[in-house]
């Protein structure tokens, strides 16, 4: 149990640098995630708190006490990585058990914890099996107990499941939410996976280029993203960005090839004639009589509900997901953009305006 | 029955032909061997004769006995059991001294990050290159001054460095993911821990088969073991063979194929014995 803190962290490889200064703050119990496209920094991130990397600048905190300077062994922390790093020369139990072992644990209590968390985890009656014995989920599992035995302060996952299938990811997805959830231990949760994002974290960490673009909670990074970055990354289908120019009053914009869009949340930190950027989820759109005409050139049928493409009469292309199913391509469907729904972008910076 | 289709007819020739290859090597490599073997147990003097004996002769394990505890008439006289000691201590200490000092220096190269380290890998590199044969007379310079000459460390010591070894080893490591070292890391494990209980059970199979390689290497030392040596107590079976037939008249032909003979097992069991060890290790690793 503790809180992590980090400040100013900044690195560079060489000239290249990689972050530019991120702080945070998580609170005890906390699970945060951090997601974002590869080579956004994440990992790093994740490293220079486990201590594999050092940070260029800024300090990280544990429970309050800086431990920027220390060894990965001495910050009292664990880690499950992306392919699980099991010893594949040591069984099950040695595994869970090593990182005890080397702290000088006696056999009786390394036991009576790696039998505590098997059980927690449904891997009793593995625990003397070699780790290519068993199946990823297993594998998985297995590195999950490493770092339960540990009882530390902190847990960091580095993208655990993405070597597992679809159907075992959303399993696993939801058993490590509930173990952390009945665990209360601190966790950094690093992925490129926006559905384990929005589902598995208290708050996000949505990262671009090496900073952190948004730090929020699931419903608020998606409900209000701060930039266009962030809006454009959480959410599927991907919001519809659309160019236009604000009108006199912040409450509506013109759209390039005229007609004039009215939004609800009236913009007052930008002067009329401002470029800006119109974004609206697919799943906002409406169908209705009189609406601005969309020409379709793509229908991809989901089942419950349609997701259509196609272009508006300025061209810009446009995705929509309706609860119902679409003409075929080639048609013309009139469609609604309410006002409440959309979100206000500066057009030069992409930053949120309303 | 018909007739068998051509595809079937063409893939039966074809191994009818690897198979006839196969054969003649096999044939090649162990008529040799074979004439060894029977010459063994033959008159010393019908070999003398130049006979080829390809089947066993009349004197039975009598040329064993006397190779064993007796060493060949007019020669050195040193009973091979002593000539096998020396080799087999010799080929042990050889292959055990280059795994361990190959693991060691390629787990410094491979893991830690220190100034000269490229320097040091490509110094190891080099030394490749050079055979034994270039560097012969200053080292036996050098033990000579140490006074080694005669004795198992002179014997061994300077075999005892493998660039070869080295190599295979770096290779192997540079293979073991970084995650390994990164979890042991946050396990708490320095390095020489990581060594012991990571690394080197890792190796083993590595270890076993390079063991299968350098022993026969050392086994079969013969220039060096020639130089330094020259009193009897630490002779080796190679050389003790040399010397045996080395003097031009009164050849024991039989004594000399079973000691052949005797040369050949050792080897034979390592390789034998190792081989099982290895399958089990290959079997037993990761995928």
């Amino acid at each position: 149990m503790a809180t992590l803190s980090l400040s100013g962290v900044r690195k560079q490889f060489g000239t290249t640098p990689v972050l530019h200064g991120i702080d945070l703050d998580v609170a005890d119990g906390e699970m945060i995630v951090v997601v974002g496209a590869s080579g956004c920094g994440k990992s790093t991130l994740l490293r220079i708190v486990a201590g594999l990397e050092t940070a260029s600048a800024g300090s990280v905190r544990i429970d309050g006490r800086d431990v920027t300077g220390l060894e990965p062994a001495d910050r009292d922390i664990a880690m499950v990585f992306q392919n699980y790093a099991l010893y594949p020369h040591m069984t099950v139990f040695e595994n869970m058990a090593y990182g005890l072992k080397i702290r000088g644990m006696k056999l009786p209590d390394i036991r009576r914890r790696v039998d505590e968390a098997a059980q927690m985890l449904e891997i009793g009656p593995l625990l003397d099996r070699k780790p290519r014995q068993l199946s990823g989920g297993q594998r998985q599992r297995v590195a999950m107990g490493r770092a339960v035995v540990r009882e530390p302060k902190l847990f960091l996952f580095d993208e655990p499941l993405s070597n597992l299938d679809a159907k075992l990811r959303v399993q696993m997805r939801a058993e490590i939410r509930r173990l952390q959830k009945r665990l209360g231990v601190t966790s950094l949760f690093v992925t490129h996976d926006q559905v384990e994002a929005m589902t598995l974290g208290d708050r996000l960490v949505v990262m671009h280029q090496g900073r952190a673009a948004q730090v929020a909670s699931p419903m608020e990074v998606w409900g209000r993203p701060a930039d266009t970055y962030v809006a454009g990354f959480i959410g599927s289908p991907a919001m519809n960005f659309l160019a236009a120019t604000l009108l006199e009053g912040g409450g509506a914009a013109m759209l390039r090839a005229g007609p004039v869009i009215g939004f609800a949340r009236a913009v007052s930190a930008a002067a009329a004639g401002t470029a800006v950027t119109l974004g609206i989820r697919p799943e906002h759109v409406e169908p209705a009589e009189g609406g601005l005409p969309l020409a379709i050139d793509l229908v991809e049928p989901l089942g419950s509900e349609t997701v259509i493409h196609g272009t508006l009469p300025g061209g810009e292309v446009l995705t929509a997901r309706l609860p119902i199913p679409a003409s075929g391509i080639g048609a013309t469907m009139p469609l609604r953009l309410p006002p409440e729904a959309f979100h206000v972008f500066e057009g030069a910076s992409g930053r949120r305006l309303d | 029955m018909q007739a068998a289709p051509p595809a079937d007819r063409r893939r039966r020739r074809a191994d009818l032909l690897t198979h006839i290859v196969l054969i003649l090597g096999v044939l090649l490599f162990a008529l040799p061997v074979w004439i060894v073997l029977m010459g063994s147990t033959h008159d010393g003097a019908a070999i003398g004769r130049g006979e080829v004996p390809l089947l066993p002769g009349a004197q039975g394990l009598d040329a064993y006995r006397r190779a064993w505890t007796e060493g060949a008439v007019g020669t050195t006289r040193v009973p091979v059991a002593l000539m096998l000691w020396n080799s087999f201590v010799m080929a042990m200490l050889i292959a055990l001294g280059k795994i361990a000092i190959s693991l060691t220096s390629a787990y410094a190269v491979v893991f830690f990050r220190f100034p000269g380290r490229m320097l040091a890998f490509w110094a190891i590199f080099i030394t490749l290159m050079l055979p034994v044969e270039v560097r012969i007379f200053p080292t036996f310079k050098v033990v000579s001054d140490l006074g080694m000459v005669n004795t198992y460390a002179g014997l061994i010591i300077p075999l005892i460095a493998s660039a070869t070894a080295t190599l295979l080893f770096r290779q192997f490591f540079l293979t073991i993911p970084d995650e390994f070292v990164e979890a042991a890391k946050m396990d708490g494990a320095g390095p020489l821990r990581f060594f012991r209980d990571i690394v080197l059970p890792l190796s083993r199979t590595n270890m076993a088969a390079l063991f299968v390689i350098l022993f026969v290497y050392g086994w079969n030392q013969y220039l060096w073991p020639l130089l330094v040596t020259t009193s009897a107590d630490v002779e080796t079976i190679v050389i003790g063979i040399v010397k045996m037939i080395g003097t031009e008249s009164n050849i024991d032909w039989s004594v000399v194929m079973a000691t052949t003979v005797l040369a050949l097992l050792p080897p034979i069991a390592v390789v034998v014995l190792m081989q099982r060890w290895f399958v089990q290790g290959l079997t037993d690793t990761e995928k």
